[in-house]
């Protein structure tokens, strides 16, 4: 994804990081942006759920997503 | 704290962000206590709260999205609300949700409801919420929760009466039943909870979700031996219940948000990030605010620093002259007074950095600043987190080392520990100050530049660059299979709430002075106690000598004073520790003198300089110019120069640079890492480093 674009979450490929990704508010069906990088390219700011959240570029690989 | 029976306990409890801390500001006013939980190192915050009902113990309890725990911090909540027999477990909660978020404010409070505790919801940040044009069918969301609901703006006070009248009645449990167990597990849960006689299925789910957690070992025992039993694995089932637990809230907030939030107000947001968090401008931004707390620690803490070091030194010399002489007066002139004063000396530093700092949480920007260098720091085994305690290391690396409970990787959590020592804290500072006088000549680089200054700057540096190269180290010695997490909430920028600005000020402040404090106060009257005493005879016989010393008669009656002292000293318990460990020290240009001013300043830095002080007999330590004047005066029999030169100078600030010289923060280590393990590494790894880098200095200038 590109900074700007918007997503509906379809799943998560680590069931580990995927707990803490719910409960954060990644639901699949909900829609994300991704709103910004940090300057280093690394970690990404993204809206979900009506608020936003950063998180790794790492952590944000195992969320699966239609655009 | 002991609670007695009859008073009831309300806990805080809600997401991070959401307010709480604000919100018990209000309820308890300065009637607060800091502690720590039973067992564990997770702050607790009590205090007091007057209702109708009469007078309640609050407990802020840590932020947290959900009962599954993943920090200490969090694991506290856990351990609270969901086993009735804990010590805290409340009778009322105060569940304060962020308006502007309603939805993951709302995963833990249907937990709670589960759990069937009596909660009242507190939506908090009202105000934000109605600026953004959103608004909210209490009623509708009060009777489909089946708890009561108040509309919250904790900065201004406003809906505080209500929440107080609520708190004040009784509160019945809600009758709802959001989470129901899976038909195969019912079995299960239903034995736990009659066997350990839990109040209701949700309590008993939980002992089996995060069984490993149960602090008594057969109850353990057996609640993992009925899992394994009915075919239930822990954690397995954690998404499909929170999956559950967001649907049936986002059904609810469907019928109750009668508007949607304007979606216009986080492009505002958004438009600050992109200058804040920019690659040019955000760093040059960051940048120049640590300048400017830099400038503030150093030069306008200077102002009231000096003002309490005349005043402890005038009380000091006050009291010895309307005191009768006596060990035990002189004890309290020479030994608590300038303890107490090594203490107080530091309030001022301490006060203004964790104003800063707060102002800077407070207004959002530190969530920035942590998004930012996140990348950067975790090339050196670092989280972004580790920045907070980082800077926090600058002015005390007490509290900075407590700052560190928000990292949630148990690894980045040990390295930002380990090397948050080498930031040089204002301990050091008095240290630095005195030998770069004394030792760097005051020339000017390039016509503008003080070379003394680019000293300091660059011992402040050196600290940075060891903390990030030790981390660099660690990262790459210790394994683990644990995954490190970076996922947090960017709050809204605001305006920062004044009010817990001073009160973090005035706590962090009160739990250095009283937890480093009762250490340094210690050692001042131990040492003290070692400089003036000596193995029987032995002191007398130093007099003696020094009397029938050649010349003693033509000494003014106060160099004959000094010389005694000087005399006495050598001969004190205090100077056989340090001649016994010169050969140790030699190679690095330091004689028994500077031995003795190393050992004593193993408990605490700052005490070098009131150690130097006591061994070159000068009558009091207060005033650094006479210090200073004393010790460049100080001749090297050996060489017939001066004592102290550049390369003695550099060898001591290198030294104080690098070594472990804090029994507080080794405690607070051993405190928060559980063991001495660590803190002794630290012990080692610091003052070896401390050793063969002064060695190295000193062979090269000398």
């Amino acid at each position: 994804m590109k900074p700007g674009e918007v997503a509906v979450i379809s799943g998560f490929t680590e069931e580990e990081t995927s707990a803490k990704l719910l409960e954060m508010g990644f639901l699949p069906g909900s829609a994300v942006r991704y709103n910004y990088k940090a300057p280093a390219g690394d970690p990404i700011c993204v809206s979900v759920s009506g608020y936003d959240l950063t998180l790794r570029i790492r952590e944000a690989s195992t969320i699966t997503v239609i655009i | 704290m002991p609670v007695s029976a009859k008073q009831e306990q309300i806990a805080l409890a809600g997401k991070p962000n959401s307010g709480k801390s604000t919100l018990f500001n209000r309820l308890t006013g300065l009637n607060q206590k800091i502690g720590n939980f039973p067992g564990v190192t997770v702050e607790k915050r009590t205090g007091v709260v007057a209702l109708t009902s009469g007078q309640h113990l609050l407990i802020d309890l840590p932020g947290t999205y959900s009962l599954y725990a993943r920090t200490p911090d969090e694991r506290v909540v856990a351990e609270i609300f969901a086993d009735h027999r804990n010590e805290h477990y409340p009778d009322k909660v105060i569940l304060v949700a962020d308006a502007t978020s309603l939805k993951n404010s709302l995963l833990l409070l249907t937990q709670i409801i589960d759990l069937g505790l009596p909660v009242v919801l507190a939506i908090n940040m009202i105000d934000l919420a109605a600026k953004s044009g959103q608004s909210i069918d209490v009623k509708k969301l009060s009777f489909a929760l089946g708890i009561p609901i108040v509309l919250l703006n904790a900065r201004s006070g406003e809906g505080i009466d209500d929440l107080k009248k609520i708190l004040g009645g009784p509160i019945q449990p809600s009758s709802r039943k959001i989470f129901e167990t899976d038909q195969e597990f019912l079995p299960t849960v239903n034995a736990v909870r009659q066997k350990l006689l839990l109040r209701s299925e949700y309590e008993a789910y939980h002992f089996l979700q995060q069984s490993g957690h149960i602090p008594d070992a057969d109850e353990r025992q057996y609640v993992q031996s009925e899992a394994n039993r009915g075919g239930f694995y822990p954690g397995k089932y954690q998404g499909a219940e929170t999956i559950h637990r967001y649907k049936y809230i986002q059904d609810l907030l469907n019928e109750v948000i009668t508007r949607a939030p304007d979606p216009a107000r986080k492009k505002i947001s958004h438009n600050i990030d992109r200058v804040l968090t920019h690659r040019l401008w955000g760093y040059a931004i960051f940048f120049a605010i640590l300048f400017l707390i830099f400038q503030a620690i150093f030069a306008w803490a200077e102002v009231p620093m000096d003002l309490i070091d005349t005043s402890f030194a005038r009380l000091g010399a006050w009291l010895n002259s309307v005191l009768p002489t006596g060990p035990l007066f002189d004890l309290l002139s020479k030994g608590i007074i300038p303890g107490i004063g090594g203490i107080v000396i530091f309030i001022p530093q301490i006060a203004i950095l964790f104003g800063f700092i707060s102002v800077l949480e407070e207004t959002g920007y530190m969530a920035r600043v942590v998004f930012m260098m996140d990348k950067v720091m975790s090339r050196f085994g670092l989280s972004g987190k580790s920045v907070i305690p980082l800077i926090s290391g600058w002015a005390c690396a007490i509290p900075a080392i407590m700052a560190t409970r928000t990292i949630e990787s148990w690894k980045d959590r040990l390295i930002t520990i380990f090397v948050t020592p080498f930031m040089s804290c204002s301990a050091r500072l008095p240290v630095f100050a005195i030998l770069v006088a004394l030792t760097i000549p005051d020339t000017a680089l390039l016509g503008f530049i003080n070379l003394q200054g680019v000293v300091l700057f660059g011992l402040y540096f050196l600290g940075l660059l060891a903390a990030l190269l030790t981390a660099l180290v660690l990262k790459l010695i210790i394994r683990t299979r644990e995954r490190s997490f970076f996922i947090m909430e960017m709050p809204a920028y605001r305006v920062p709430a004044w009010k817990n600005v001073g009160y973090t000020i005035v706590e962090k402040t009160k739990s250095f002075v009283f937890g480093a404090g009762k250490i340094i106060l210690a050692i001042s009257v131990v040492l003290w106690l070692l400089a003036s005493f000596g193995p029987p005879g032995e002191m007398e016989r130093a007099e003696q000598s020094a009397v029938n010393h050649p010349g003693y008669a033509s000494l003014s009656s106060q160099e004959q004073h000094d010389l005694i002292a000087a005399a006495k000293l050598e001969h004190s318990y205090a100077g056989i520790v340090g001649r016994s460990i010169e050969p140790v020290i030699r190679p690095l240009g330091y004689d028994w003198k500077i031995g003795i001013a190393l050992v004593t300043s193993f408990a605490a830095r700052e005490v070098f300089v009131a150690t130097m002080a006591t061994i070159y007999s000068i009558g009091s330590a207060e005033d650094e110019t006479t210090v200073r004047n004393r010790l460049a005066s100080e001749v090297n029999p050996e060489t017939g120069g001066p004592r102290f030169t550049t390369a003695v100078g550099m060898s001591l600030l290198i030294f104080y640079t690098f070594a472990m010289q804090c029994m507080s923060t080794l405690a607070i280590v051993k405190r928060e890492t559980g063991g001495w393990k660590w803190p002794v590494l630290q012990l080692l790894c610091m003052t070896s480093m401390a050793y063969l880098c002064a060695l190295a200095v000193y062979q090269a200038l000398a």
